[in-house]
């Protein structure tokens, strides 16, 4: 018994709206970082699911890109967290405004 | 079938306790748990190659960085603190913006064609060597049509690489002989909403 590709996109929407919601209602940088891995996740769930449909390996490339650049991603994001919160006490976004503009 | 639905469940509840959780420790334990159900679901997707990726990159490398830098921002005398949520406050926006994005979503998806091809057409089931998603099979679309792609991937890691050395290094002169010199033990004065050298 196979499940069609619109349940996994589907899923992989409900997915996604749990990454934006996380992203966009959280101030803790980490809680945040990791959200949006969620959304990277959501998307290449989407992929496979498309490429396994329609049996053409592209999908599996493009997810796989994807992943790197989740990779890169994370580690400019982890490193600009750990630089800016290094010498606070607090770990919110709301008080950074040293890119005040 | 069963599959599905069970790895489903595991996936949204481990993202919804990923983006409530109290503490980043636990989001990276959440998101562990969303990580290696997501491979689950990659298997049962016919790519094995993505799945073993899935668990190598993500659950081996992102989640780790992830702890240390937690460990690294509670290095101090006392545990970094996190002031209270926005929740309460953009909770509605919130949802809104998120629900049109599911919205859009939904819409684009169903509005894309999708005429499944049959797995006698995969050549094989998942675990043989030629097979869809198969690690031959990935690696000839990588290595072939997709060469250039793959190449733009190894530039955009070495900008990434250099980018984290110029954020996170000291570049003044006599640098590691003044962190020498640091006595170790006795955090930095607290200087507020600055990126301080």
């Amino acid at each position: 018994m196979t499940v069609s590709p619109e349940s996994y996109v589907a899923l992989s929407a409900v997915l996604f709206f749990i990454g934006v919601v996380g992203v966009i209602a959280r101030r803790n940088p980490l809680i945040m970082l990791m959200s949006i891995e969620l959304l990277f996740n959501a998307a290449n769930l989407a992929l496979v699911a498309y490429a396994r449909a329609w049996v053409n390996n592209t999908g599996h490339i493009f997810a796989f890109l994807v992943i790197t650049v989740a990779a890169a991603e994370a580690a400019i994001g982890l490193a600009i967290v750990a630089m800016t919160f290094r010498s606070s006490a607090h770990v919110d976004v709301d008080e950074v405004s040293a890119l005040r503009g | 079938m069963i599959v599905f639905w069970i790895l489903a469940l595991v996936l949204i509840a481990s993202a919804v306790f990923t983006v409530t959780a109290q503490k980043p420790v636990y989001s990276v334990v959440g998101l562990l748990a969303n990580f290696i159900a997501l491979a689950a679901m990659y298997l049962t997707l016919q790519a094995e190659f993505l799945a073993v990726i899935q668990i190598v990159v993500y659950s081996g490398a992102i989640l780790i960085l992830f702890v240390f830098v937690i460990a690294l921002l509670s290095s101090g005398t006392r545990p970094f603190e996190v002031g209270p949520d926005k929740a309460p406050r953009i909770l509605i926006p919130a949802l809104a913006i998120a629900v049109l994005t599911l919205a859009g979503l939904t819409v684009t998806a169903l509005r894309t064609p999708v005429t499944v091809v049959s797995t006698a057409t995969t050549n094989g089931t998942t675990g043989d060597a030629n097979a869809f998603g198969s690690v031959a099979n990935f690696g000839a679309a990588l290595f072939t049509t997709n060469l250039l792609p793959f190449e733009v991937t190894a530039f955009i890691l070495m900008v990434a690489v250099i980018g984290v050395v110029l954020i996170a290094g000291d570049p003044t002169p006599g640098a590691v002989e003044r962190k020498k010199k640091r006595r170790p033990g006795v955090r930095e004065p607290i200087v507020k909403d600055t990126l301080v050298r």
